[in-house]
């Protein structure tokens, strides 16, 4: 029975299970310090003064680190999302002169223990000179606004346009005009586990050690080493088991320069692990989006034109990531719809504020959002069904392959889909007609019952290329080295079940490593739902070419000829003659160079793939919600939820159908619960889980995840689509537009807080 | 700082050290007993994380200080499992139906799971989803947790008549 699309269960569960895992504030090295990070509590000033020496004196204190003591200080550079512009505003590891968020970090102290390095910050003595802070992205692009960034003029980062077909001839040809105005609200990845490295300089042999390194390993090894100035050769980064991502943790942080150097600097290994108020201010904070869009609609509810203007809020620097939630934003804002004239100013603004990242289906929840709203408006003001509006506007399976039209930084092809039987699906399994007839019950009663759609195109596995290799061991055993990275999504399983079905052994037989760049030499990491597509057809490659290598090996010995060979649980052996056989350790053994090079076959048995691509699977899909709204107390109670995703082929279901769940939760805290406040002078008031509050239990619905596979992508030789972002995509859609269909009125921003939903019961009951 | 002498049993072993009275349980049972299953989500009590069972109770470690445990006997995640070749119907029903991702919120869950199947053998869905409410998962989204908290329910009843 084939592993692939079955739901084996999870091979990194036994030591999570038992709590052997080893996260990175598990790490233990013999003479560990600790380190901790003073940060700026302004949002934006001149640092004036630095006075380390009574910190330094203080028992237990190793030695503290500022910008002085770091002569050649480079910025961090940008992996993605380039857009020009963007180079200009881009962050030291600690600040020099100015700081730019309340977070910003000015020194490392480097202590005994923990304790004694957060007590001993205290003693740091910084003059700060203060200077304006704007935390309002429309207000920071106008004239007189605090400057961010010297060589930024009125602190917009980047600029850029997106344009295809003809939008004002277009709207000059239309029935209806809506504009409108949406915004959503900063919020973020906050993974469980908090961020933390342990660093370790071996001065003997001139090696550098970094346990904690994760999402982007190899990319953030080049980075450090031309930071730190360090060749790789002379850098280990190592991931261990990592308490979730969603797109904040593992891309190069201050920290990521700052630990490592402390390290080489004092000659300890040191360990940083921030706590949760730190990360609450210091990690990437993500989705505050603030739109203008015109669309223009034909009477029969044809969609024909969508003018958007889009400011990205950045927060005060540019990081790694550049404007990938501008950029996915501009690109994905029309989703499934055929909409063949599009037009899109895109502005990256600086606000004094934490540094913006990517988080999980960055500017497509937003954008996702945005646009389904609009279908809503549209059915709300032309009287026609919500879902007849979407029928009449998605790109149809006959469309396939849709080119969007060009885009300055994005693919644009959708390969393969139906949307239209995902919607029917979507609303069948839901129960629409059902849920229609007990809202209008509801209202009759005095109740507020809305049901709300939110129809999606996610993107995912992105190139351009991902690493394999695959060995086998004296034992027999398979061993996968793979340039992916794992954030608790179960990739390891995952690859284990390709490698395994290709090589006919047994899962437990193979092992997975990654995050390793002592082991694993090429990789481009986990994110963007790239990681089954892109190392899942990398795995493949190398497992083939390793069944190629088996089966020469076998057939020297042997003396049958490979084609009359076949692999079978874990031996190759003759086809019609399963006696006559050799198991994976005895070929191993046939590989040693010894009896390999008598024969002139490449001794060992070790194959490399690179699985290469410039295209995308786009997955695409359905969530549907069933609310009530409480018009005493402003509080939304989901009744019924409904997510449903064609994915192009399935690896394990049962990890898939987990990925939707959990990114259901986090859409849900997007949509009703989660948001960074800050005061008007920049000051953080979401730092710690009574403020900043994240969905529990209580707040998960009922839902059906149904996930499918009947078109498959035609860009990987698995017919994969990346499954990670579906579940959370299209939340804050379907749970607007519910709300807005609860109450009559026109939901524009989220979140949909208590305070909020009131107002839009008032607006709602002064409409009646 | 001057230090306490404690002595503490955890899942049935006996451990003594000296602490100043500022540790943190947390940082005692990580760092001193190398029991780094235990594991720090917030420091302020809300995310559960770092739920242990103390003298039959599950608290936050991370609330405690180490004096505060000085007599006490604690189970940690460590101490779940009957022996090293066996798992407890929790774990086993967590694994057969994908009840974790990351892991950094399963000690923690799994310890306030083995505490309401002991106070309620036979849970409504309400009362799962309400007991674990003082856990935050940001992973799964909870609908496996509260299956796998169902199912090992009923093993355990069997188990036990």
């Amino acid at each position: 029975m084939p592993y692939i699309g079955s739901s084996v269960k999870r091979k990194e569960d036994l030591r999570l299970l038992r709590g052997i895992g080893k996260y990175v504030g598990d790490i233990y090295r013999h003479g560990m310090a600790h380190a901790a990070v003073l940060r700026s509590p302004h949002a934006h000033a001149r640092i004036v003064q630095i006075d380390t020496a009574d910190a330094r004196k203080l028992p237990g204190v190793i030695g503290v680190l500022t910008a002085a003591d770091m002569p050649t200080l480079k910025t961090i550079p940008m992996r993605t999302g380039l857009i020009p512009g963007l180079e200009r505003s881009q962050q030291t590891p600690i600040a020099t002169d100015t700081v730019r968020y309340v977070g910003d970090p000015v020194a490392v102290l480097v202590a005994e223990n923990r304790y004694i390095a957060e007590d001993a910050l205290e003693a740091i003595e910084i003059g700060y000179a203060a200077l304006d802070a704007v935390i309002d992205a429309r207000q920071s692009m106008r004239p007189g606004a605090p400057q961010l960034h010297a060589a930024v003029p009125n602190n917009v980062a980047a600029s850029f346009q997106v344009n295809v077909g003809d939008v004002e001839t277009s709207f000059s040809q239309c029935d209806l005009i809506i504009e409108e105005r949406f915004s959503t609200q900063r919020h973020a990845a906050v993974p469980l586990e908090n961020r933390g490295l342990v660093a370790e300089w071996d001065e003997g042999r001139g090696l550098l050690t970094v346990w904690g390194p994760t999402k982007m390993t190899h990319t953030n090894w080049r980075i450090l080493s031309e930071l730190i100035d360090l060749p790789q050769s002379s850098i280990r980064f190592i991931e261990p088991d990592v308490g979730g991502g969603f797109g904040a943790r593992g891309e190069f942080y201050p920290e990521d320069f700052l630990i490592p150097f402390a390290a080489r600097h004092f000659r300890r290994p040191i360990c940083w692990i921030e706590d949760r108020s730190e990360n609450l201010k210091a990690l990437n904070q993500s989705r505050q989006q603030d739109y203008r869009v015109k669309i223009g609609v034909k009477n029969d509810g044809t969609i024909a034109a969508m003018d958007a203007e889009i400011l990205f809020d950045m927060g005060g620097y540019t990081r790694t990531h550049g404007g990938v939630p501008a950029i996915a934003a501009s690109a994905m804002l029309r989703g499934p719809l055929r909409l063949k004239n599009y037009r899109a100013q895109v502005h990256c603004v600086l606000t004094n504020k934490t540094p913006v990242g990517t988080y999980r289906s960055p500017g497509r929840y937003e954008a996702n959002f945005v646009r389904e709203r609009l279908v809503d408006m549209i059915a709300r003001r032309l009287r026609l069904d919500p879902a007849a509006v979407r029928r009449k506007n998605l790109i149809r399976r006959d469309e396939m392959p849709y080119d969007l039209g060009k885009h300055p930084f994005h693919y644009m092809v959708y390969d393969t889909g139906d949307f239209i039987a995902q919607l029917d699906r979507a609303l069948e399994r839901f129960g629409y007609g059902q849920y229609r007839a007990l809202a209008a019950t509801a209202k009759r009663e005095g109740r507020a019952l809305g049901i709300g759609i939110g129809c999606f195109v996610e993107t995912s596995g992105i190139g351009p290329w991902e690493y394999a290799r695959v060995e086998i061991d004296n034992a027999g055993k398979v061993v996968l080295y793979s340039g992916c990275n794992s954030l608790g999504q179960g990739i390891a399983t995952a690859l284990s079940q390709i490698v395994a079905d290709e090589l006919q052994c047994s899962i437990d037989d193979v092992r997975v490593v990654h995050g390793d760049t002592g082991t694993v030499p090429f990789g481009n990491g986990s994110n963007a739902s790239r990681s089954t597509v892109m190392a899942g057809s990398a795995a493949l490659g190398a497992s083939r070419k390793v069944k190629d290598k088996l089966l020469q090996l076998a057939s020297a010995h042997l003396e049958i000829a490979a084609g009359d060979l076949l692999l079978q649980d874990g031996r190759v052996a003759a086809r019609g003659a399963p006696e006559r056989a050799l198991s994976f350790a005895d070929l191993a053994r046939l590989a040693l160079p010894g009896p390999a090079l008598k024969i002139g076959i490449k001794p060992g048995i070790s194959e490399e793939d690179f699985f290469a691509t410039d295209k995308r699977p786009f997955p695409y899909g359905v969530h549907v919600a069933a609310v009530e709204v409480d018009k005493e107390t402003g509080t939304i109670k989901i009744l019924d939820y409904l997510v449903t995703e064609d994915v192009g082929r399935k690896i394990n279901p049962m990890i898939i159908e987990g990925q939707m769940a959990g990114g259901l939760a986090q859409g849900i805290g997007g949509a009703l619960l989660e948001e960074f406040v800050y005061s008007e002078d920049g000051q953080p008031l979401s730092t710690n889980f009574m403020d900043y509050l994240l969905p529990t239990a209580m707040e998960m619905p009922r839902a059906q995840l149904i996930s499918t596979e009947e078109f498959p992508s035609p860009h990987n030789p698995l017919g994969v689509k990346g499954a990670g972002e579906g579940g959370i995509t299209a939340a804050g859609a379907a749970l607007a537009n519910a709300v807005s269909d609860a109450l009559g009125v026109e939901v524009t921003k989220l979140p949909l807080k208590p305070d909020y939903v009131l107002e839009l019961v008032r607006k709602s009951s002064s409409e009646r | 700082m001057s230090t306490r002498q404690i002595c503490v049993t955890v899942n049935g072993r006996q451990y003594s050290g000296a602490v100043e009275p500022r540790r943190l349980l947390t940082d005692f049972l990580r760092d001193d007993l190398g029991l780094t299953g235990t594991h720090v989500g917030c420091e302020h009590g809300v995310c559960g994380a770092c739920t242990v069972v103390f003298n039959g109770e599950p608290v936050r470690a991370c609330l405690l200080f180490a004096v505060q445990a000085n007599g006490a006997s604690i189970k940690t995640i460590e101490g779940l499992a009957p022996n090293p070749d066996e798992l407890h119907p929790l774990q086993e029903k967590f694994w057969q139906l994908h009840g974790l991702q990351c892991g950094f919120c399963t000690p923690g869950i799994l310890l306030t799971a083995e505490a309401l199947l002991k106070e309620i053998p036979h849970p409504s869905q309400d009362q799962i989803r309400e007991w674990i409410s003082g856990n935050l998962c940001r992973c799964t989204g909870y609908l496996n947790i509260i299956s796998a908290i169902e199912e090992a329910a009923k093993v355990l009843r069997a188990n036990n008549p």
